[in-house]
């Protein structure tokens, strides 16, 4: 299954749509509550991301038996310094962000810790790919 | 244990929307304004304290399921946060008091902390 979300750059009303989406597409397909609640915490802060440092962006939600592979793709700034904008407390957000309750430098620390695998590369000047990976059944994953 | 209707008396406070969920017990809050902090709480059926009164509030509600928020200090609430509230099943709830005073209330009433 394959589901395609785009979202727009610093539109923030609309931020979250994406991840409400497929937080009800997981509770159809019954996946179990925690395991639903940290992919849809991971991919929630990513979309933030997306909103509030791109221009543009396209989320893919691949969805298997064995596992749930996101793929978020912008056009945007990029990140300059991949392990620094890890590092927690780290931000480039702008007053606008931090208005809407983000912009701490905690979003890619928060998608680490609720993602089984991350991965993300970056272009400066073009934009970002992350991926979140989240097994569906941990032991065999 | 309070139910949401007591701790809404408790706090001043007014229903905004979702009524139907008024005698649920409330064992555990948390206050934030940073939503990135609310996201890292695992406890499901969480009341958020928050003096942030925004669409994001109840969207990061929703990816935690949270299913209470007390939003401080008469903070303007606009029929978009509602509908959003209504839409996602999200009790909301106005308060004159600063997030402190209600947090000092909750507390004394016997409502937990998560940490």
């Amino acid at each position: 299954m394959q589901f395609k979300y785009k979202i727009a750059g610093g539109d923030f009303t609309n931020a979250g749509n994406a991840s409400s989406a497929v937080k009800k597409i997981l509770k159809q397909l019954n996946v179990d509550h925690t395991v639903s609640k940290h992919i849809v915490v991971a991919l929630y802060e990513a979309e933030v991301n997306i909103v509030a440092h791109a221009y543009s962006g396209v989320i893919e939600v691949n969805i298997d038996k064995n596992q749930i592979h996101i793929i978020l793709d912008d056009k945007g700034p990029g990140i300059a310094d991949i392990d620094q904008a890890m590092e927690e407390g780290y931000s480039t957000a702008s007053p606008q962000v931090r208005e809407m309750g983000f912009g701490a430098g905690m979003g890619l620390a928060n998608m680490k810790r609720n993602a089984d695998k991350m991965l993300i590369s970056s272009e400066l000047g073009k934009g970002t790919k992350v991926e979140l990976i989240h097994y569906l059944k941990p032991d065999e994953g | 244990m309070k139910t949401i209707k007591e701790i809404a008396e408790i706090i001043d406070g007014k229903v905004l929307c979702c009524h139907e969920k008024s005698d649920r017990h409330i064992e555990h809050a948390f206050a934030s304004d940073l939503m990135s902090d609310v996201l890292t709480v695992e406890m499901d059926n969480l009341l958020l304290i928050t003096g942030l009164a925004n669409l994001q509030a109840i969207r990061t509600a929703e990816m935690s399921d949270i299913s209470f928020i007390i939003f401080a200090r008469n903070k303007k609430i606009n029929s978009d946060i509602i509908a959003l509230a209504e839409e996602t099943g999200i009790m909301l709830i106005e308060s004159p008091f600063s997030v402190f005073r209600i947090s000092g209330e909750l507390y004394k009433a016997g409502v937990k902390p998560v940490y």
